[in-house]
């Protein structure tokens, strides 16, 4: 089957990875012609993490997300099979607990355990939960990654519309007139370069105001994030994200303080009322959409639900028809 | 049922809007709750005007009445800029006014309170102040031109429910006319229950509704408790008293012992 795909950001790769893979001609038109930071999933955290997102999200995101760390590698991305660590600071150790009774698949470490995983942690956490079957990626390097490969097996990247064969629509907010329910959540993120640093694995600090998580991306190199605020904004960091951010990173290291802040970032997530993602079927073109903060998560997942929908198999899990 | 300025609003419960797990859940709360007034915070979400409008237009098909507040702000002047630009977005002049003093436990900031609520009703603000249980502050404000008072149970996010019971019981007794909201504090049910039988007419939650493993049933559990404690003040509950009293008469007992 011929299918155009709109969209180079994950969820547009991850269709047409699963459908080059069942042998469909497939195009992706972009207007910047492949993945960017015109693309969300550009700024995601590449987070793996199902056991943790299962606190405030609901059980398809976990059940669904398990298989994405699988689902990567064997596209030949780099995951990083290193699980999580969940701390909280001295006084919120009650948030701790509270997020162990929300989640499942994790163990309590002591400050030997934490010594063990994360030596410079040990200093100031002496209590963190241990979620030992998640992994992260390098959201930007995975992207590239995987269109080179899918260029090498004959996926053709295009910045002109196509209109050969059935479409599907990947382009997260920008469908917004066709997905009226579609909103925005707007995040922002930093990039640190703190080679003093030495966290090897996906932090999480819990915290009643403001909490953060700390991917690793190698060679010193740190992520920080994200702010979730309801607003379509696209860009404009504001001083008082960013000041949280960073207050959470040096409580959790004070290493960071001395970290050179290479990188602010904005965009704003697309999600849906329920903030679940759904294949739409509207009038023939196939919409994947809606995958909030859960784009490397739960996008394997869509585009396989997305590629079955087009070869005419069962009704996909996440599958809603359009109600004119 | 409450008044306020002049409004009727059919229920004493009244949810804000932040921190649910998604819109949708958000929405289902507020179904099985029947709050009357949803908060909403311009704040945070307001850079660059119209960008929060998608959360907006969300909130305002629960069809409820809408409050902004001015959460997060530290000064006067920021206060008093989020009311304005809260009126512009939301076409009401309903402010829940917030002025934050102490950053670590989100204690009003009591004197630029009391400034930033006279300069609003000068703008022709109907103001609801966040407030602690200070007697002396509520005059001031009510004074300031306030017609409704929001004293905290307990600091913003806590939910220790209400810490001066003697403080509130106070404020009640002297605000008899003043409607009067529990904004904050609360966690449990049970705690709001408390409130309405001290006779408050409303109370005003969030987290505790929101960051619930099951925020629509706690809503409704919620309205159930508020239901339950306004019904209760309403019947004229029973003194307490130090001294034992049967509720059947013991007989064949001659003496008072």
């Amino acid at each position: 089957m011929k299918v155009t795909i709109r969209g180079s950001g994950v969820a547009g790769l991850c269709v047409a990875a699963e459908l080059a893979g069942r042998g469909h001609e497939v195009t992706v038109t972009d207007p910047a012609g492949g993945p960017g930071a015109q693309g969300c999933s550009w700024w995601a955290g590449g987070m793996l993490a199902p056991d943790c997102e299962g606190f405030a999200a609901e059980e398809v995101v976990i059940r669904l997300g398990r298989a994405a760390a699988d689902w990567w590698q064997a596209q030949g991305a780099r995951v990083i099979r290193r699980g999580t660590l969940v701390v909280a600071l001295g006084r919120d150790r009650g948030e701790l607990d509270h997020f162990a009774r929300r989640t499942a698949n994790h163990r309590w470490l002591d400050r030997a355990g934490i010594a063990e995983a994360e030596p410079q942690l040990a200093e100031r956490f002496d209590r963190a939960l241990w979620m030992s079957d998640e992994a992260h990626l390098d959201p930007r390097a995975t992207l590239l990654g995987l269109r080179d490969r899918l260029a090498a097996r004959g996926v053709r990247f295009t910045t002109e519309p196509c209109d050969g064969g059935r479409v599907v629509d990947c382009t997260g907010l920008a469908a917004r007139a066709a997905l009226p329910e579609l909103r925005g959540v707007k995040g922002e993120m930093m990039v640190l370069r703190a080679p003093e640093v030495a966290l090897t694995r996906p932090v999480r600090l819990l915290h009643p105001r403001f909490p953060l998580y700390i991917v690793p991306r190698g060679d010193g190199v740190f992520m920080l994030g994200a702010t979730q605020i309801e607003s379509g904004e696209r860009t404009r960091a504001s001083v008082r994200s960013v000041m949280e951010l960073l207050s959470a990173a040096y409580a959790l290291d004070p290493a960071f303080g001395e970290a050179e802040l290479a990188e602010i970032g904005t965009d704003a997530r697309p999600a849906f009322p329920d903030n679940l993602p759904r294949v739409t079927d509207l009038g023939g073109t196939l919409y994947v959409n809606g995958l909030f903060r859960h784009g490397f998560l739960l996008a394997p997942a869509l585009a396989r639900m997305a590629a079955e929908a087009l070869e005419g198999h069962a009704k996909p899990e996440l599958w809603h028809e359009h109600h004119a | 049922m409450p008044v306020f300025y002049g409004t009727d609003i059919a229920s004493r419960l009244m949810l804000g809007t932040a921190q649910y797990p998604s819109p949708a859940v958000l929405a289902e709360a507020f179904r099985r709750s029947g709050a009357g007034i949803a908060t909403v915070s311009v704040r945070r979400e307001a850079g660059g005007g119209q960008q929060g409008q998608d959360f907006w237009s969300l909130i305002d098909s629960l069809g409820v009445t809408l409050l902004p507040n001015t959460a997060g702000c530290h000064s006067v002047r920021e206060a008093v800029t989020t009311a304005q630009m809260a009126r512009e977005l939301f076409g009401t002049n309903w402010i829940k006014l917030e002025v934050i003093g102490h950053a670590d436990t989100l204690q009003p900031d009591p004197f630029g309170l009391v400034e930033a609520a006279r300069i609003l009703t000068g703008e022709g603000f109907h103001v609801f102040p966040y407030c602690t249980e200070d007697l002396v502050l509520c005059d001031r404000l009510v004074t300031a031109g306030c017609q409704v008072l929001m004293p905290w149970g307990a600091p913003i996010g806590t939910g220790l429910g209400l810490n001066n019971i003697y403080g509130l019981r106070s404020l009640r007794a002297h605000f008899p006319d003043v409607p009067l909201v529990i904004d904050a504090g609360l966690g449990l049910p049970s705690q709001a229950a408390q409130a309405m039988e001290l006779g408050f007419d409303a109370v005003l939650l969030n987290t505790a509704v929101a960051r619930a493993g099951d925020p629509a049933a706690m809503a409704e559990a919620f309205a159930g408790a508020v239901a339950a404690g306004a019904l209760a003040h309403g019947a004229d509950p029973m003194p307490p008293r130090d001294m034992a009293a049967p509720s059947t008469p013991v007989l064949g007992k001659a003496f008072l012992a």
